[in-house]
């Protein structure tokens, strides 16, 4: 298990937002964190990636705990974090956002492999790659945050509703590089999104979050054949 | 406790007691201490006008010694071409001043945060040299203003600095009374909610541009009774009587008494008289140079304006009041 | 003709200053939301370091060179010493938005103070290291120098070396990124903390460049409550504002609009409206096209 959390909480205040959350994501899977509003799916990865900071439990990845490290120097164990809504600096160009995410690397030619890495993952973003970020469409600009992430050569993607606002097309896109991308570069992916049947489709682990508390954990078609669950969040 | 609703009548009478009080004071006190006193009373006027302004319409003024400054050139002004008698001088000082605010208030009622800072303090910045220009303002000398002596029925050989300080201190009486009132009044409610959050004080059905205005008027009225007050007691009006630093004192006067509750007004008034008083005898007792004496007045003064805002941001008798109500709550629970 | 070619020349050179104090101003806005008011007081701080170079070395250069160093430094300091403590602290109360600008007017008083307890009070004054004699085209004298052509060119230089800094290096890219999205950079690596203490640093030597270069240009003595610092604070702010507070390039046209239209106004209306003139175009900015000349957002409610 590279990612393990144990009875995690999370306080806004006086509001608990995760409360006893514990579950581990073996390396290479991609894990679908899904739940409706305000179910504290963002806090919890906002935690992990270092922005919150957790009222007690513990988060260890690979091995390590990475409690009260800060969210800067997360990207150095390999977690890259792409937030909710459009995760990208918009006075910036393509490039540059791209950049962004390699710079701590302190390797120009690296970087720049990556670059063309991600380009060809991406072609549309090599396509506008010296244009300003925002004169992008929702869909690229979600593929340039995913590409900033991918930049930084993590080994954990946690990504908050990366179909946020996107056109039904788009979302396919979207989600099926994700799917590649975690094979292909071998990552371990938490994905929470409010899109339950997209993020499980592409999933190999389901995780259902209601009011900061875990109710399921499962494989992700299992979860997606359960009643209960096809009820609340399929829509079906 | 029962809290009791104190309204404009029975204020009425705090206020003739609190001014009987200080009449049975100050007649202790030396002319010295009075003068000092009638500049405290000019600092305390000044000051609620900086709490009207930014404590309670949210609208920060780094140029207030301008308003202070239209009102003192106003009423010399009267005073001088129309020999008019004193009290009509300083009402016209004050709606003059009130007029200046209001026209300034039309700009800047669509100003925010640093933006009206800035401009506030670029017209305190160059006002001098606009005034200057005017021949009539009497130039870098200014002009006299001459309230005459202390009347007949106080007696023959009565100071004349008693009488500055009677007079400062009915005129800070009878505008803290009235601002007082008007803080509570519904105008007040007002602006403290479009202070609080001006969407939804527009949908409330606000009006947000003529509530800013009106509060700019108001305090430019009163910054421009203060403005009188001071010229009364240096008996001129000139630029260097109104410079940039006045603006900043009254900003920190009102940082230092609470900017959002007119309670602690007198702290701050106090204080900035004070401070150079210590100053003085601090730098004595280390036996300074001239430059530390010069400039510690300015070097206490401001380190104790950033200790308050890091400490006491909502000053001390609104941090009294939040840390009485926090003891409460723990003992409640 | 030759009078309007003074005043061109005139206006560009008080411009090209107006606009490295107005970049100053944006930089520690962009990467701190704070109009820093103290700003006027670290310049005159640098500048005391840099009299004080230039009073034992007898070179303008190496005062420059020391007060902009010292300027970097004073501003990292306080970023780093005040306004972070600051920021945390004032985050609650009613008195949330004025709470830093009031502090910062504090600081400004403090640095004062503390200036003229070390220096004392008069008038100090730099020797200008070039002729204060205005070139000749045949029979006319401009009234433009070679001092004033050398402050073009030493403001140009700094331009460029911040523009090729900000654009074209890593520094430049985490500094940009730091300022639009503090988050965003985080999560990338970016250490913002210090990114933030260095882009402070940047605009301490700017604003001190723009300190030594109007000490010599201008009256030519500076001391703690000289009205001639506020001016540059104010005109640093209204170029800012006019060219828009968010952008490098909008300090630049801020700058240089502000210096010839005042250059105009003192030429052909007379000294006494300059001010006025200023501040007028200020609230006309504002008022208007709140964004500034260049700025993109539309409206500013800061």
């Amino acid at each position: 298990m590279s990612l393990n959390v144990s009875n995690l909480t999370v306080h806004h205040g006086a509001i608990c937002a995760v409360n006893q959350v514990s579950l581990a994501v073996p390396t290479g899977q991609l894990a679908a964190i899904i739940g409706s509003n305000g179910a504290g799916k963002t806090t919890l990865l906002r935690t992990l990636s270092g922005l919150n900071k957790p009222t007690s439990g513990t988060m260890n990845w690979m091995g390590e705990s990475i409690m009260g490290v800060k969210a800067e120097n997360l990207v150095r164990r390999g977690i890259s974090h792409v937030s909710e809504g459009k995760s990208v600096v918009p006075a910036l160009t393509v490039k540059e956002n791209l950049l962004l995410g390699a710079i701590w690397r302190r390797n120009a030619k690296e970087a720049k492999q990556s670059l063309e890495e991600v380009t060809s993952i991406f072609p549309r973003l090599g396509e506008r790659i010296e244009q300003r970020s925002d004169t992008l469409s929702g869909g690229e600009r979600q593929m340039l945050a995913i590409g900033r992430a991918i930049m930084a050569k993590p080994k954990l993607l946690l990504l908050d509703e990366p179909s946020l606002g996107l056109a039904p097309l788009v979302i396919e896109q979207i989600f099926q590089s994700i799917k590649d991308l975690t094979q292909s570069m071998r990552l371990t992916v938490l994905l929470v999104e409010q899109n339950a049947m997209g993020a499980l489709k592409i999933a190999d682990l389901g995780i259902v979050l209601n009011l900061g508390k875990v109710v399921a954990v499962d494989n992700a078609q299992s979860l997606i054949a359960d009643p209960v669950v096809r009820a609340a969040y399929l829509g079906y | 406790m029962h809290k009791f609703k104190v309204g404009p009548v029975s204020s009425f009478f705090g206020f003739t007691i609190a001014g009987l009080i200080i009449l049975l004071v100050s007649s202790k006190l030396d002319d010295v201490r009075v003068y000092q006193g009638a500049t405290v009373m000019m600092f305390v006027i000044g000051i609620s006008s900086i709490i009207l302004l930014t404590g309670y319409s949210g609208q920060i003024s780094l140029g207030h010694g301008a308003f202070l400054g239209v009102g003192g050139y106003a009423a010399a002004l009267t005073r001088n071409n129309f020999n008019l008698p004193v009290i009509v001088c300083v009402v016209i000082g004050v709606l003059v001043a009130a007029i200046a605010g209001a026209l300034i208030g039309l700009s800047a009622a669509r100003l925010s945060g640093p933006y009206l800072a800035g401009s506030t303090l670029a017209l305190a910045v160059g006002l001098p040299s606009i005034v200057n220009q005017f021949e009539i303002l009497g130039g870098e000398q200014g002009l006299f203003f001459d309230v005459g002596m202390p009347p007949a029925f106080l007696g023959e050989g009565f100071s004349p600095y008693r009488w500055f300080f009677y007079s400062a201190t009915l005129a800070m009486l009878i505008s803290l009374w009235g601002l007082r009132n008007l803080l509570n009044s519904r105008y007040g409610r007002t602006w403290r909610a479009v202070r609080g959050n001006d969407v939804a004080a527009q949908l409330s059905g606000v009006d947000i541009a003529r509530s800013r205005i009106l509060a700019f008027t108001v305090s430019a009225g009163i910054a421009g009774l203060a403005g009188v007050i001071l010229a009364m007691t240096l008996g001129s009006v000139s630029p260097g009587a109104y410079p940039l630093v006045l603006s900043f004192s009254l900003a920190t006067g009102a940082v230092l008494s609470g900017v959002n509750t007119l309670g602690g007004v007198m702290i701050g008034a106090v204080t900035l008289v004070a401070i150079p008083e210590i100053a003085d005898s601090i730098s004595h007792r280390l036996g300074g140079s001239e430059a530390v004496t010069t400039n510690l007045p300015g070097i206490l003064v401001s380190g104790l304006l950033i200790l308050t805002v890091l400490f006491v941001p909502n000053g001390p008798v609104e941090q009294m009041r939040l840390s009485r109500n926090k003891k409460r709550a723990h003992a409640g629970r | 003709m030759i009078n309007l070619l003074n005043t061109f020349l005139n206006g560009i050179t008080s411009g090209a200053i107006y606009s490295l104090m107005a970049i100053s101003m944006v930089l520690v806005w962009r990467s701190t939301r704070v109009v820093n008011f103290a700003q006027a007081g670290m310049a005159l701080l640098s500048c005391y370091f840099g009299y004080e170079a230039v009073q034992r070395t007898g070179s303008f250069w190496i005062g420059l060179f020391i007060a902009m160093l010292a300027g970097a430094l004073v501003a990292a300091i306080i970023e780093f010493g005040f306004m972070r403590i600051l920021l945390k602290h004032s985050s609650q109360g009613p008195i949330a938005s004025v709470g830093p600008i009031i502090a910062t007017l504090g600081l400004l008083g403090l640095i004062k103070g503390v200036i003229g307890v070390v220096w004392g009070n008069a008038d100090v004054l730099i020797e200008p290291p070039f002729s204060v004699v205005g070139f000749t085209i045949g029979e006319n004298t401009l009234t433009f120098s070679p001092l004033k052509l050398l402050t073009l060119i030493t403001v140009a230089v700094l331009l460029l070396s911040m523009t090729w800094l900000f654009q074209k290096t890593n520094l430049g890219l985490a500094l940009r990124a730091s300022a639009h999205e503090p988050e965003i950079s985080r999560l990338a690596g970016i250490k913002v903390d210090l990114v933030r203490t260095l882009g402070w640093a940047l605009a301490g030597a700017a604003g001190a460049a723009a300190g030594m270069l109007q000490a010599i240009t201008g009256s030519g003595g500076m001391n703690p409550n000289s009205i001639e610092f506020m001016l540059l604070l104010v005109f640093g702010f209204i170029a800012a504002v006019i060219g828009g507070l968010d952008s490098m390039a909008g300090a630049l046209v801020g700058g240089m609009i502000l210096g010839l239209v005042l250059a105009f106004t003192l030429t052909y209306v007379g000294g006494s409206l300059v001010f006025l003139t200023a501040f007028i175009l200020l609230l006309v900015v504002l008022l208007v096209r709140p964004q500034g000349v260049i700025g993109q957002k539309a409206g500013r409610r800061a």
